[in-house]
């Protein structure tokens, strides 16, 4: 339990190390490195692994774009560039196919199910936090080995459950069961949230007679915005990007999320399906890519602050 | 702190006494707490620890799709550890994990030391980094697919342009090179996240340290070894079970690439369960396979936290 413990502490402190660091950071000892050897040691080195880690969306881009012929007359033309770009694909994508509707369901099933998520993170991390009810520390710790089982290992079982049910095929089998995974780390990277705000607050309204839910919306909430925030964008992009329950409880074509129908509908084997795989692919990245690029802080915070904890 | 929120509830009672026994209880923190966890536990409860156990359960049994099942021992356990294909599943798991994950492991940390360096545009470096884990698993594997195409493969044509091979490289359909090629659009998808959040321990650690370590002379490898590693060990703990769990379970990245294919050399354990228990049928069998590994993830599990306890202790922590 000592553990468990010292990780709550530490959840409280990281909020706030990343401003002592820039606190703290002078010059470093950047300055006794010459521009030469920073080039070798430094840049050519980042350069390399940025051209790796992005050249995958280069191409996946160029790709949805490039006329069918250019696709495999690699010989005839530089394949690294169009000089006639064509929607082709990306109408095809868009007006002939279920694609739009399957956007929609993606998008519908991770809303719903972050918004229940973020409800019930918000409950059980004040719940665990601030009202320390026996036992709190040991679910709070429950919570967390939740965070550990991996969906591999539950869709099978899970699968007859929802059958037994009758969600099967249906979009709210994974709008329940997808907060199982956002849950756990929802409520860890709030819990990190709600103890850094003041329990002197909460205590003054205690006394001036709020109760315990009037406290919850009016105060703790508006001051865990920015854990709120992190812990939205978080979960959505965990939903968007989830396969295997999805594979397993979804089966009619129109009922699908995209992921799933990229690798199952798309796959016909046409020589040239490569152009609208390539859009299906750069459609469903690119809305995460934008929501990513608004909240770019409150993203890094959430993935290192679940870590941390 | 925290006994101040223990004591609140008591002082209110005895300001007050006339107060009703269903007062008395609306104010007691514990059944307050029960409610505010209710919704939590009550998802995680039905549909995680529920399943966990029916998996179990389910792999004892010759449950089928569409037919429920009867006890029948541990008969899906002996039939796979007769099954070739079950074996080389699991080692194509351990491979999978421990080739990825170390490779993860030294690339993300030596990204995130060039990250923590002065650098100019680095807020956008760093924005641009993170997105390989944005992008949705499938979504990347797919573009791996093309990238790892038998005829048009780009990375094929560059070396043949570069007269370094005159062959393609058949990335997929060789037993090998398909597992090479997995494991590296694994790692691909895994470095970020590994770099961001050791970048993230990494801006803990005091540049006063390294200072006074440059002035008594310590090189580079030894500010290295003997601060930055000390110090980033517990976020290095946490982070690498993370990823070697999530590595060791992983399912999206191969069926999008591979299926397990070819001739299930690249067959995961997670992916081999579900061939046999979704598209098989074979809900009992494809239960055995999951749960045998629930005894790989409690030994990852278990290190991590050893590692964690071994070095709170060596730090000065209380050990209870």
């Amino acid at each position: 339990m000592s553990n468990v413990g010292a990780i709550q502490d530490s959840a409280g402190r990281q909020a706030t190390a990343g401003s002592n660091a820039t606190a703290d950071h002078s010059e470093g000892m950047g300055y006794l490195e010459t521009l030469p050897r920073r080039v070798v040691t430094t840049y050519i080195p980042l350069l390399l692994i940025l051209f790796v880690l992005l050249f995958p969306f280069y191409w996946m881009a160029l790709t949805a774009v490039k006329p069918d012929h250019q696709l495999i007359e690699m010989d005839k033309v530089s394949p690294f560039w169009t000089w006639e770009p064509t929607f082709k694909h990306i109408h095809k994508l868009l007006f002939e196919s279920d694609y739009p509707r399957w956007l929609w369901n993606t998008m519908f099933i991770a809303t719903c199910a972050t918004f229940i998520s973020l409800v019930a993170s918000v409950l059980a991390a004040y719940a665990i936090v601030r009202l320390r009810f026996k036992g709190a520390v040991t679910v709070g710790a429950l919570i967390f080995l939740a965070y550990l089982v991996p969906p591999s290992i539950l869709f099978i079982p899970l699968a007859t459950v929802i059958y037994k049910v009758g969600l099967f095929d249906t979009p709210l089998a994974l709008i329940l069961v997808y907060p199982t995974i956002l849950i756990p780390f929802s409520t860890w990277l709030l819990m990190g949230y709600f103890k850094t705000i003041p329990y002197e607050l909460e205590e003054c309204a205690l006394i001036d007679g709020a109760t315990r839910a009037q406290i919850l919306i009016k105060i703790i909430l508006p001051l865990a915005v920015p854990g709120l925030i992190s812990a939205f964008i978080f979960s959505f992009t965990l939903c968007w990007n989830e396969f295997i329950y999805a594979l397993t409880f979804l089966s009619s074509t129109q009922n699908k999320t995209v992921p799933v129908a990229i690798v199952n509908e798309f796959v016909d084997g046409d020589i040239y399906r490569w152009g609208s795989l390539m859009a299906g692919a750069l459609a469903g990245s690119l809305p995460l890519v934008i929501l990513y690029a608004f909240f770019v802080e409150h993203y890094v915070s959430a993935m290192t602050g679940a870590v941390k904890e | 702190m925290a006994n101040s929120v223990a004591e609140m509830p008591a002082r209110q009672t005895s300001f007050r006494s006339e107060r009703t026994a269903w007062q008395k209880l609306k104010a007691s923190p514990n059944w307050l707490g029960f409610w505010y966890m209710m919704p939590a536990m009550g998802i995680l409860i039905l549909f995680l620890a529920y399943p966990l156990g029916l998996g179990v359960w389910l792999s004892f049994t010759d449950t089928k799709i569409g037919r429920a099942g009867v006890f029948i021992g541990l008969e899906n356990y002996i039939w796979l550890w007769e099954d070739r294909v079950f074996w080389t599943s699991v080692f194509n798991t351990l491979l999978y994990t421990t080739v990825a994950s170390a490779a993860k492991f030294v690339i993300g940390l030596y990204l995130a030391l060039l990250l923590n360096k002065h650098l100019p545009f680095k807020a956008m470096i760093r924005a641009l980094v993170l997105i390989p884990f944005i992008v949705p698993t499938v979504l990347s594997a797919i573009a791996f697919w093309w990238i790892y195409d038998a005829q048009f493969s780009i990375i094929s044509w560059s070396l043949r342009q570069l007269g370094w091979i005159d062959h393609n490289i058949n990335f997929l359909g060789d037993v090998w090179n398909a597992r090479w090629s997995t494991i590296f659009a694994n790692v691909w998808r895994g470095v970020p996240f590994i770099a961001i959040t050791l970048l993230a321990g990494l801006q803990t650690v005091s540049p006063s340290l390294y200072e006074a370590a440059t002035l008594d002379g310590a090189t580079p490898w030894q500010r290295f070894r003997h601060i930055t590693y000390p110090l980033l060990t517990p976020i290095i703990a946490v982070v690498m079970t993370f990823s070697v769990l999530f590595t060791f379970t992983d399912f999206q990245l191969i069926w999008a690439l591979t299926r397990g294919g070819p001739v299930n050399a690249t067959h995961l354990m997670a992916t081999l369960s579900y061939q046999r228990a979704i598209i098989a049928g074979q809900l009992g069998e494809g239960a055995a396979i999951s749960t045998a590994m629930i005894p790989f993830l409690l030994a990852a599990i278990g290190i991590a936290w050893y590692g964690l306890q071994t070095r709170k202790w060596q730090q000065g922590g209380s050990n209870e």
